[in-house]
């Protein structure tokens, strides 16, 4: 029961796009068309549940033992810069249909501080191996929900009226308030 | 002074690129927490776009992204520590926002974009500029938010007390409403003065 607390926290309650504001840069970016905003979703959750438990190991079995918690940022965003890149090569070698599937929006993942965010709340949480994972899965089918929910919208928006200087970010930036407010209706369900 | 002053407001990286918007939106809670994160930016900023400048002939330019982050990632740390140790109760406000600088696409950008192709003393003003320009509209969001949604500013009363309180103002909801707004109207200033 734990666990599908966790999950469902991650994905809905406390999602990562729409009330911690991590991932805000490809939720505005690639949310303009369905077909890329699913790749980027996907993408992200593959990479989101890989590093959580990468991460986790090195933060549990390597920086705590030997006192150098001081070094998990640097630590983390190396791990996580390397891991994306192993990913690709490795997608690119042993399963070809899902690298081309998810192309070039796995090197932008890197940046993503959707995956950051999650290494960190894992630790300032104090998340165990299985927690960690159920909490990357969450965060990831949250982030996925989010972005296919904006891409759905912004394919409407862009045959609307929109005043100029509203085209574009501006508008985008409002739907998504719209939607966290939508979002918060799931508050209730947790305490 | 050309490299200062494009960050404020014709290059502002908020508004313009839409740069760093997860602490933007996050952190603009109230004005202190604002302030606080615009500060520690223009340090990390700084600071890695000077050493960036510095090191930029040394380094090769397969593992430049990966140099830029490590450099980033160390004065983000120093940013962290130090204000775990003077500032602890705004420390804790921030949460992982404080590490989360290291992803901020701001500084990586003109790490990229200017002090990889830049001397030293560039290098320097555009930092400042842009670290400029983005603590001014974090604080900016952070004095609407902190107005609208509790009523006063700094910690202390603003308004009237008939003045109603606007609690979305400080939910996310709130956040991505005003800077939706902000992002219009910043377009529309532009549009009437007519710069490019």
């Amino acid at each position: 029961m734990n666990y599908v607390l966790i999950f469902i926290g991650a994905a809905v309650v406390n999602n990562f796009i729409l009330s911690y504001f991590l991932g805000i840069c490809p939720f505005l970016g690639v949310s303009t068309d369905l077909k890329k905003a699913s790749g980027m979703g996907f993408a992200v959750t593959f990479v989101m549940v890989i590093s959580a438990s990468v991460t986790w190991g090195i933060y549990h079995k390597i920086l705590v033992p030997y006192n150098m918690q001081y070094l998990q940022n640097v630590v983390f965003i190396l791990v996580i810069a390397s891991l994306v890149q192993f990913v690709e090569m490795f997608l690119k070698k042993f399963i070809p249909p899902l690298y081309s599937g998810l192309g070039i929006y796995l090197p932008l993942i890197t940046t993503n501080c959707a995956i950051l965010g999650l290494t960190l709340f894992m630790v300032i949480k104090n998340y165990d191996f299985i927690e960690s994972i159920f909490y990357a899965f969450g965060a990831g089918s949250g982030f996925l929900l989010a972005l296919l929910i904006m891409a759905g919208i912004r394919e409407r928006i862009d045959t609307a009226d929109i005043p100029a200087p509203f085209r574009g970010a501006g508008i985008a930036l409002i739907t998504a308030g719209c939607l966290a407010l939508i979002f918060m209706g799931f508050s209730g369900m947790m305490k | 002074m050309k490299e200062f002053v494009k960050g404020l407001f014709e290059k502002n990286p908020i508004l313009c690129y839409l740069l760093g918007l997860c602490p933007t939106l996050a952190v603009t809670t109230n004005v202190v927490n604002a302030l606080t994160m615009g500060v520690s930016v223009i340090f990390v900023l700084f600071f890695s776009n000077v050493i960036i400048s510095l090191i930029r002939k040394a380094v090769p330019t397969q593992v430049r992204i990966a140099s830029y982050i490590v450099v980033i990632a160390t004065f983000v740390t120093i940013a962290d520590i130090f204000l775990q140790a003077n500032y602890y109760e705004i420390s804790r406000a921030l949460g992982p926002f404080i590490p989360l600088i290291v992803v901020n696409c701001i500084i990586l950008g003109r790490a990229e974009a200017f002090a990889s192709r830049n001397g030293i003393v560039p290098s320097m003003l555009d930092a400042l500029g842009m670290g400029t320009g983005f603590t001014l509209i974090l604080c900016l969001m952070g004095s609407i938010r902190e107005i609208l949604g509790s009523g006063t500013l700094l910690g202390f009363k603003a308004v009237p007390a008939f003045f109603p309180q606007f609690l979305v103002m400080i939910l996310p909801a709130g956040a991505f409403i005003t800077l939706g707004l902000l992002v219009g109207a910043h377009q529309a200033l532009k549009m009437k003065y007519k710069i490019k």
